[in-house]
């Protein structure tokens, strides 16, 4: 493999990802990803200088609302699939400012 | 005949016809459901009361006139990662176990609008990830040709529910060829449409700029006319086309006379199967006996695009799916100590295998120091691809070739090596990525029994060339059911062996 | 502290704008409102909700960017900030990085120091998150989406400024013109304009930046400057023990006048930017920019000239009257009603401000109406009232937003003006003081002015003073 993924990347990874891994799956995940990166690496072959990145398919642009409220309450289904929740407001762990 | 064995435009017929009623069309399925379900796992959610609740109310409406539309009264089934208010909607997810959306999807609203009966929500990869069914948290579904095999992916449920008769059509979306591929796998017909094509609101996001929503029918026709119901421009959704030709029936012809068909050579190389080769030339030869003008031609950059689209797909769907994390709705972990520690339980107990490996290579490619290497080089390639096909299609009215590689495989034989199931993906990706309509439509099966795809690919906005294409090819030959699409005993009515308490059991995350 | 050492400072300024919608959905804005209200599908990253941009919102950018003298970036993109924290409902801010709407513009601020120019490097537009609350009975916080959503932009500046003056007076800069603009409140108080101070500190003469920190939460002029105090003196302090100071984004304490790190294993700090795929680019032609730079209001300066111009104030006044737009927008009103500028402006511009003052409050906080105002200034010019009486009723009006005419009528507050009232009162006054008559009649002309304290006194300050001053001169030198 030309990309060997370190614990560290890992470990990064699961950070940035909010994901914790056992280290079994982390010993599966740093090889599935450098295997994919290696694949990805494909992408190298390619002369892509002077190519604009395409994020949309098509060139559409302006599409927008006018400033009018249309919604009113929300709170009932805002807050109808919370885990948890306390005065009309999903209670978390606390966070520290 | 059975009603079951209608096609959804034929059944709409006979209800408005009077010949059957709304009522009796949603309890054949239901039955069919009650009947098959607990072999072919085709449904996460099935909504007996709600489907004859709302097929009465159809049904009083076709009869006061208010409904007239051809899929007035037909059941369909929905692939779960489409917002049903009301209705469980779990994306084959354990984080979404639970989840009940407050409102319902702009297509599936465009289907009530058009009386649709709404049987229940289908089984698929979970969030969308994976091309045979089998990462759903909520167990496979099973290929109705054979049971042993994957119905394909990610809209496994819904193409193995056409298949076997559980619904008279469904909805399915499709990011890298998740209607195809299990259309193809299952025997049936799909459609993804251009993108923007179909509202994506209410669509629980995998690749946003590759999702598209579309329908799998029996056939062309179904098909071609529940697309014409779903498609709208939708202000909710700022990728919504504002399109003004959307009479795809219109497209209904057996009519290829001097039409444009170009076969990639580049799909026809190594590890094709030699069997589905066949199949699909003998297809573009029937094609050409009606009077399309068939050649082969370079398309070009065909490897590239499995490459491209992980990236873009992975990436995409890193962001996505942070919403998910415990604090808003879904599956929060029983115990933790603060605030990170929640969100890394939750979503590490929550998300499966597949979907955490797409999560991490998404954000791996967006970290810093490799944004410009991997994700805007997928960007540029995805530009390159773009070109290919307009090229191409300065030539060809439609391309034709494989919607798959291979026919459906064994259950177990694909999560072993993910990169090896991505590579079964070549056909269908890169349609995704420049945007483009493509179909599934059967054209045989393997020396196992195994329907075999053929995959019509079109220009932006050309759906109707593709239409007319697969249904001059549909009008050669006549529809194959699997042995399991067989209509089962009549009706009986719920509670003894009731198909409530089957669906309870498989809300149990497995 | 043997070396002399220079403040480096940068700020990155958000400001909630007026829009009455948020920037992706159609909720509403208002501010307040019980938890979760103001939601729906789209600002609470429900699975399969969508963002839809306000107009609004890309106008009200536009017109900050033009009034800054920015360049505007006529192709413009939203991307993703990553990160996970619960007021941010999709885990993602949407925010712009690669094509923020406007880029190099600069404001002009004036300090003790004189003038100088502020760069601002780019404004870019985004949403704002909700609203934590901290839980009093148990150790969880509670999330309230109701401002999830709101539109905002931050306006990031070059490291121009030099001193918490500078940086206040460019913040008040940008306070006014976007005021102006209608664009914002700007109320520090409410979290409509908040400010993130960027900080380093270089020996006085060295060309090469320090290593910057960023400081948060700072909630009033007074906190920025304390902080800015506070941050310096504390990187000079390590420099002078030769450590080094941390790239860090550190939160400031008002309360105990110090700041603590926000560092933190699980915030990476790497935010994963990339273009929003559920949002189409924004395209600004030439007509949009023109259209929305003709719309422009009168701004500051213009608007001094005018005062000075149309309504013959001297610049002292106009210079006062315009430095808040509510101020200003109180006086034309005041003046459109009752006419004499002069004497509005002096009401505004004395008595207004000293009961400010004493009372700790802001400009934006003078809440009577300028109908009032009108009327308190119609009674004086007609003399219904004189001048000491319409203090008091000027107070009324400003505490309570008081109707003049109903309150003098009510307390009674009307200029006496019948002659042998106030005749028949002198008498008796001049006859209870003889040392008076007979110092005034010695030449002592103070002598009279006690007499006319007496009467003014006597008729509660009702009588006119200037006939009450002819009545005594005539009567005590009968």
């Amino acid at each position: 493999m030309a990309n060997i993924i370190d614990d560290e990347t890992i470990e990064y990874v699961g950070i940035l990802a909010k994901l914790e891994l056992s280290d079994e799956e982390k010993e599966a995940a740093k090889k599935d990803m450098g295997r994919m990166l290696d694949y990805i690496d494909k992408l190298n072959e390619l002369d892509t200088a002077g190519v604009e990145p395409m994020s949309h398919v098509f060139p559409v642009t302006n599409v927008f609302r006018e400033d009018v409220v249309t919604n009113g309450d929300g709170s009932k289904d805002t807050l109808a699939n919370a885990p948890v929740m306390k005065e009309q407001a999903f209670k978390v762990p606390k966070t520290i400012g | 005949m059975s009603i079951l064995e209608l096609t959804a435009v034929s059944l709409g017929k006979k209800i408005q016809s009077g010949e059957v009623t709304a009522v009796e069309a949603a309890k054949a399925a239901l039955a069919q459901i009650k009947a098959r379900e607990s072999l072919l796992n085709c449904y996460v959610t099935v909504d007996e009361e709600g489907a004859l609740a709302q097929a009465a109310r159809v049904q009083k409406k076709i009869e006061s006139g208010e409904l007239t539309g051809p899929l007035a009264g037909v059941p369909v089934a929905i692939k779960d990662n489409m917002c049903t208010e009301g209705l469980l909607t779990t994306c084959s997810s354990k984080i979404l176990y639970n989840f009940k959306p407050t409102y319902t999807a702009e297509a599936v609203l465009n289907l009530e609008k058009a009386g649709a009966v709404i049987l229940g929500k289908t089984n698929m990869d979970e969030f969308a990830m994976g091309s045979t069914t089998e990462t759903s948290a909520f167990g496979v579904t099973r290929n109705p040709w054979n049971p042993e095999h994957v119905p394909g992916g990610s809209s496994g449920g819904s193409c193995a529910a056409v298949a076997a008769n559980e619904c008279f059509y469904a909805l399915g979306s499709d990011t890298g060829g998740s209607i195809r591929q299990p259309s193809s796998f299952c025997g049936v017909t799909g459609i993804k449409p251009t993108y923007g094509t179909v509202s994506r609101y209410g669509l629980i996001a995998y690749g946003s700029s590759l999702d598209q929503i579309g329908p799998i029918a029996r056939d062309v026709t179904d098909c071609a006319t529940v697309l014409e119901a779903i498609a709208s421009h939708d202000h909710k959704d700022s990728t919504s086309i504002a399109r003004e030709d959307l009479d795809f029936t219109s497209a209904l012809v057996d009519d290829v006379k001097g039409m444009r068909i170009g076969i990639p050579r580049d799909y026809f190389g190594e590890g094709l199967n030699p069997e589905v080769k066949d199949a699909i030339l003998a297809a573009a030869k029937v094609l050409a006996d009606k009077g399309a003008v068939v050649e082969e031609f370079d398309l070009s950059l065909v490897e590239y695009a499995i490459p491209a689209y992980y990236v873009i797909a992975s990436a995409e769907a890193s962001s996505n799916l942070s919403r998910f994390d415990g604090v808003k709705y879904g599956y929060r972990t029983a115990e933790y100590e603060g605030l990170h520690n929640m969100y890394k339980k939750s979503r590490s107990e929550g998300f499966g295998e597949e979907v955490k490996r797409r999560i991490m290579l998404g954000s791996f490619v967006l970290s810093s120091g490799y944004y410009d290497a991997y994700y805007l080089k997928a960007l540029r390639t995805k530009a390159l691809i773009k070109k290919a096909f307009d090229k191409a299609f300065e030539s060809y009215d439609v391309i034709l070739g494989p919607a798959s590689p291979f026919t459906a495989p064994k259950i177990g034989d694909s999560l072993g090596d993910p990169l090896q199931m991505y590579l079964g993906d070549i056909y269908t990706i890169s349609v995704n990525l420049a945007g483009l309509p493509g179909m599934t439509v059967p054209c045989g099966r393997d020396s196992q029994g195994l329907p075999i795809g053929l995959q019509l690919i079109g220009d932006c906005f050309k759906e109707k060339n593709v239409i007319r294409a697969g249904y001059a090819f549909e009008c050669s030959r006549t529809y194959e059911a699997p042995e399991l699409a067989k209509p089962c005993s009549d009706w009986e009515p719920a509670g003894q062996s009731g198909i409530a308490g089957s669906v309870e059991l498989k809300k149990e995350v497995q | 502290m043997s070396r002399q050492y220079e403040t480096v400072i940068g700020l990155e300024v958000h400001v909630e704008l007026a829009s009455k919608t948020k920037i992706f959905c159609g909720c509403s804005t208002a501010f307040g409102g019980a938890p979760n209200t103001h939601t729906c599908p789209v600002c609470t990253g429900m699975p399969g909700s969508l963002p839809v941009l306000n107009r609004q919102v890309v106008e009200y950018a536009l017109a900050v960017g033009l009034a800054t003298n920015c360049g505007i970036n006529q192709y413009c993109k939203f991307d993703r900030k990553n990160y996970f924290y619960p007021d941010n409902p999709q885990n993602y801010q949407i925010s712009q990085l690669y094509l923020p709407i406007c880029h190099d513009g600069w404001v002009e601020i004036e300090t003790a120091a004189g003038t100088k120019k502020v760069r601002i490097h780019e404004i870019h537009m985004e949403e704002d998150a909700g609203k934590l609350i901290h839980d009093e009975w148990e150790d969880v916080s509670l999330v309230d989406y109701n401002r999830s959503g709101v539109p905002l932009i931050e306006i990031v500046s070059e490291p121009d400024m030099r001193s918490a003056d500078e940086v206040i007076a460019y913040l008040e800069k940008l306070r006014l013109i976007i005021q102006y603009l209608g664009a914002s409140d700007c109320k520090l108080q409410e979290g409509s304009m908040r400010a993130d101070v960027n900080l380093s500190v270089r020996e006085a003469g060295t060309e090469a930046f320090g290593t910057r920190t960023e400081m948060k939460n700072l909630n009033s002029f007074k906190a920025i400057a304390r902080a800015i105090e506070g941050e310096r003196e504390r990187q000079i302090e390590l420099l002078e023990d030769g450590k080094k100071v941390i790239q860090e984004t550190r939160r400031w304490d008002d309360n105990k006048e110090s700041s603590h790190a926000m560092r933190s294993k699980e915030d990476a700090q790497d935010y994963r930017y990339f273009p929003d795929p559920d949002l189409v680019p924004v395209w600004i032609d030439d007509e949009w920019i023109e259209r929305v730079r003709a719309k422009q209001p009168e701004m500051r300066t213009e608007k001094m000239a005018r005062y000075q111009s149309e309504y013959a104030l001297p610049e002292y006044d106009a210079q006062i009257l315009t430095g808040s737009k509510h101020l200003a927008d109180l006086f034309e009103e005041t003046v459109a009603i009752c006419g004499q500028p002069k004497e509005v402006s002096n009401w505004l511009m004395t008595d207004a401000m000293r009961l400010l003052k004493e009372r700790g409050q802001e400009v934006e906080s003078l809440n009577f109406s300028p109908e009032n105002l009108a009327k308190l200034v119609n009674l004086i010019h007609n003399n219904t009232i004189n001048r000491t009486v319409a203090r008091g009723v000027f107070e009324a009006v400003f505490t309570d937003d008081v109707d003049p005419e109903q309150y003098v009528e009510e307390k009674g507050l009307k200029v006496v003006n019948d002659e042998d009232a106030l005749k028949k009162k002198i008498e008796e006054i001049i006859a209870a003081n003889p040392q008076s008559v007979a110092d005034y009649k010695a030449g002592k002309q103070k002598a009279m002015g006690f007499i006319v304290g007496q009467t003014m006194r006597a008729m509660k300050g009702k009588a006119d003073p200037a006939v009450v001053n002819t009545l005594v001169k005539e009567m005590l030198e009968a």
